[in-house]
């Protein structure tokens, strides 16, 4: 698999990274040297093995359903560059 | 699932009968003190970006924690729609940019569900039911809220419901009329309010729906779809689908194609219209959330939930039907709403069932409905309206007097029999005094007492009458069989 400069423009777009135009060539030869790995990858045989979620073997940790956080705005809202009546404030997005 | 064409619910087109079908993802927002992956408050109506911890403002570093009474809510649910628990399930992060999104993804489920395949029964009318597949339900984050007319420029983030765990339960697209679709929403709803792992209430947007919509013509393969984002009532959803079944048919007869598509209805206008700017945002690069491992758990704690499950809708109807001897109608109402259902059950018991039906249903449902209270609110307790059906069925009262009764302890409380005795409102039980009253009626108009014997009709007349100077304190039947005999019918 490789792509194409038209798909590490939409990627890079999805993941809003801005990208100069002429960095798009070097960025998609990384990027197919990162497939060509992968498709080395595939060669191996994995029948019957189970894919790996962790490396120590363990249960997923829970909490119990109780209220013990939040109730700090002023906190939360720290390192907004724009605030007002704790409320977030951004550019504006609408439908 | 094959379901036979219903030639009613076809839509008429200019080139022959359209099909429409359905299929839904319901966002129920789970009931749990604390969110999916973090320890801050669901409370509802907070201060902004109050119920907000750094899991939840995605600050770096942050880790999520599952809930586990989540799980169970999950699981639950899962038990009431007779679907396939999954032991195993696996949290991926759906990816996309929104200020409401904090972390740039939504930590969701999309290849192995908690929840797989099941199934609901729906009533569509009394005599007409239906079941609805169910394809999956998975656990989910809710995003914040946006607010955007507040100020001209720009928009104002809240993030209090950021992280709150809902469930998105996704139907077959087994519904076939705007009609079925909103009987079915509208039995979700008491499902989930009867097993208690959602408040269903629409209005704060705890139960919203996403619509698919396509027609077809009759046997045809599948038409291409699209989606209605975000209704949230239930007439509103029996709405889009009408517009939006029809604007699909126009496009399609005018020799146009369907561009599948996600779409907002504007109850205002009554449309539904394009999102376009959400389109490219469907490329959602899904992929396991390497903080999160497999969600796990064991049959034996599946079995102990389904142990402690409350009686569902459809058993208690069944129930109500066996034990009471109600219509299947009567029945359907009463377990519509689970304190409904205790409230007429508190009334039913060692009672006679139909009457206290008709009580429930038709005065204080009735009365309740014209004031805009539901049952938590009702005046007249349960047992108040137990004690009213006493006195109706021991024939103290009579019915007229009954919501005479029911009126006065809705206003002023108190207890049935006390006020009916302190108030001399006993049904007369004295022949005497009755036969008294008729004869005395009877011989006030010998005239129409005459006609009487010819005209049926005016015996009403004269029932009316006797009822009036008894102050309604005499038993109809009686008066009516005592008139007769006194006027000389049958």
């Amino acid at each position: 698999m490789s792509v194409d400069q038209a798909t590490v423009k939409k990627i890079a777009r999805l993941a809003r990274v801005s990208v100069e135009e002429s960095a798009i060539p070097v960025l998609q030869t990384e990027l197919n040297a990162i497939f060509g790995f992968i498709e080395q990858l595939k060669e191996v045989d994995v029948n019957g093995v189970e894919p790996m979620t962790s490396v120590v073997k363990m249960q997923i940790k829970q909490r119990e359903d109780i209220v013990n956080d939040g109730e700090d705005a002023a906190r939360v809202l720290a390192n907004a560059p724009v605030r007002e009546d704790n409320f977030y404030v951004v550019p504006k997005v609408v439908e | 699932m094959n379901i036979a064409v219903n030639p009613k619910k076809l839509i008429k087109g200019a080139t022959g009968d359209w099909e429409v079908v359905i299929g839904l993802e319901i966002h129920a927002q789970v009931n749990s003190r604390a969110k999916l992956f973090s320890g801050s408050s669901t409370a509802f109506g907070a201060e902004p970006n109050s119920h907000v911890s750094l899991v939840d403002a995605a600050m770096p570093g942050m880790l999520p924690v599952i809930n586990s009474e989540c799980v169970a809510q999950a699981i639950r649910t899962g038990l009431g729609l007779k679907a396939q628990v999954n032991l195993r399930s696996v949290f991926d992060r759906k990816n996309y940019f929104y200020p409401d999104l904090p972390q740039g993804y939504q930590i969701s489920q999309f290849k192995y569900p908690i929840i797989g395949e099941g199934e609901v029964l729906v009533d569509v009318t009394p005599d007409e039911t239906i079941t609805v597949g169910i394809e999956r339900l998975h656990l989910e984050q809710d995003a914040g809220k946006s607010i955007h007319d507040l100020d001209p420029h720009n928009s104002y983030v809240d993030l209090n419901r950021s992280g709150v765990a809902l469930m998105e339960i996704v139907s077959k697209p087994d519904l076939r009329s705007s009609e079925e679709a909103k009987a079915y929403v509208s039995k979700m709803r008491t499902i989930l309010r009867y097993l208690g792992t959602c408040d269903g209430d629409m209005e704060k947007g705890n139960l919203r729906a996403d619509v698919n919509v396509s027609v077809r013509k009759i046997g045809d393969e599948l038409g291409t779809r699209c989606e209605i984002k975000n209704v949230n009532s239930i007439r509103f959803i029996g709405q889009a689908i009408e517009y939006e079944a029809r604007r699909q048919i126009g496009i399609i007869e005018d020799g146009g194609k369907i561009i599948q598509e996600t779409r907002l209805y504007d109850p205002a206008k009554g449309e539904t219209r394009s999102m376009r700017s959400k389109e490219e945002a469907h490329d959602y690069r899904y992929f396991p959330d390497p903080d999160l491992l497999p969600l796990e758990f064991t049959q034996s704690y599946v079995d102990e939930l389904n142990a402690a499950l409350p009686e569902l809708p459809d058993a208690k109807k069944a129930r109500f039907i066996a034990e009471y001897k109600l219509s299947p109608y009567d029945a359907m109402v009463l377990t519509l709403e689970h304190e409904n259902a205790d409230y007429y059950e508190a009334v039913a018991k060692s009672r006679d069932g139909k009457i206290s039906a008709n009580w429930v249903i038709n005065e204080l449902f009735g009365r309740l409905n014209k004031e805009g209270r539901d049952i938590n609110t009702s005046p007249v307790s349960a047992e108040q309206l137990g004690g009213i059906v006493d006195l109706i069925t021991e024939n103290i009262i009579s019915g007229k007097i009954a919501k005479d009764l029911f009126e006065i302890i809705w206003v002023e409380g108190g207890n049935p029999r006390e006020i009916v005795k302190a108030r001399c409102m006993e049904q007369v039980t004295d022949l005497g005094a009755i036969q008294k009253i008729v004869d005395e009626v009877v011989a006030a108009h010998p005239d129409k007492a005459e006609q009487a014997k010819t005209k049926h009709g005016m015996l009403g007349f004269f029932v009316g009458m006797v009822m009036k100077a008894s102050g309604g304190k005499a038993n109809p039947a009686t008066v009516s069989d005592m008139l007769k005999a006194k006027i000389g019918l049958e």
